[in-house]
């Protein structure tokens, strides 16, 4: 059964605050191969001007993937997750995320279609510090694939 | 004007890594097993991966690793990671679109897995230092 669209619009709670953990961002930048000083050194990383270790430009996705279940888990929406793959992504930045940021995503139903059984499903999260600074917008297209896909 | 060329090795020691970091754990990315079932040729990278080593290109060719400030890409074919000690490989290139007069530079990026494209629109917007 396609999506239903009139989910388009509906925006959900704030999730409960993420920690950025010096560890985590060096654990995901040693990861990608990713050897820059400022992504493992925060000494490295105050002579740019952040107040720790700074994140790479896709990090924000490991806390958004688990913010949009949310959206992707919501009964009421209904998407089969074991049909879904991952379509676009994009991060839009106000400033790099950093160690010692405690942030909130909020989660909005975007754009939703269907096209040749295929449903596509955009979520926009605004992830901001608990103190409502933004600092990244992140959008993701996931593809729900039809029965016969 | 182009930018050079960046090859990435992509070996299933890496999935492995990057499932842990990420927290993405699906089983398509480690289990050949799972990923037959579901219709794909064998394991392939985390779409995420591939978009992370992209960006590493971009901060790379920026000499600034936090010098992103908007980055998109659209996942058009997998990239299918075999199991044994050679992986595969992405190819990572970049031309710049434009300079803009506030310091931003627009790259449109371009990667390769065994020649057939594995992302489409993808770019970058850069702020440059100073």
């Amino acid at each position: 059964m396609p999506l239903d669209p009139s989910f388009v619009g509906r925006s959900y709670p704030p999730t409960a605050p993420y920690l950025v953990g010096r560890e985590k961002i060096r654990e995901f930048a040693t990861a990608i191969g990713a050897t820059d000083p400022a992504y493992h050194d925060p000494a490295a990383a105050r002579e740019l001007g952040h107040p720790d270790v700074v994140a790479p430009p896709t990090f924000p996705f490991v806390m958004t993937m688990a913010a949009t279940a949310q959206i992707v888990e919501d009964p009421a929406l209904g998407v089969d997750y074991s049909r879904v793959v991952h379509g676009d992504q994009r991060f839009a930045y106000t400033r790099p995320v950093a160690a010692g940021d405690e942030l909130v995503c909020v989660n909005t139903i975007e754009e939703i279609t269907s096209r040749a059984g295929h449903d596509f499903l955009t979520t926009r999260t605004e992830v901001a510090t608990v103190a409502g600074e933004p600092v990244v917008t992140v959008w993701s297209k996931l593809v729900v694939r039809g029965e016969e896909g | 004007m182009e930018l050079p060329v960046k090859t990435f090795r992509i070996t299933r020691a890496d999935l492995v890594r990057y499932a842990g970091a990420s927290g993405d754990f699906n089983p398509i990315h480690w289990s050949d097993r799972f990923a037959t079932k579901v219709g794909l040729p064998g394991v392939i990278a985390h779409g995420m991966y591939t978009m992370a080593l992209v960006g590493r290109a971009v901060t790379e060719w920026a000499g600034s690793p936090d010098a992103v400030v908007d980055y998109s890409v659209r996942f058009t074919r997998p990239v299918v990671v075999p199991d044994d000690d050679e992986g595969t490989e992405i190819e990572v290139s970049a031309v710049v679109k434009e300079v803009t007069e506030d310091g931003l530079t627009r790259l449109e990026l371009t990667a390769t897995c065994l020649g057939v494209k594995v992302l489409g629109q993808a770019k970058a917007t850069v702020r440059s230092r100073g």
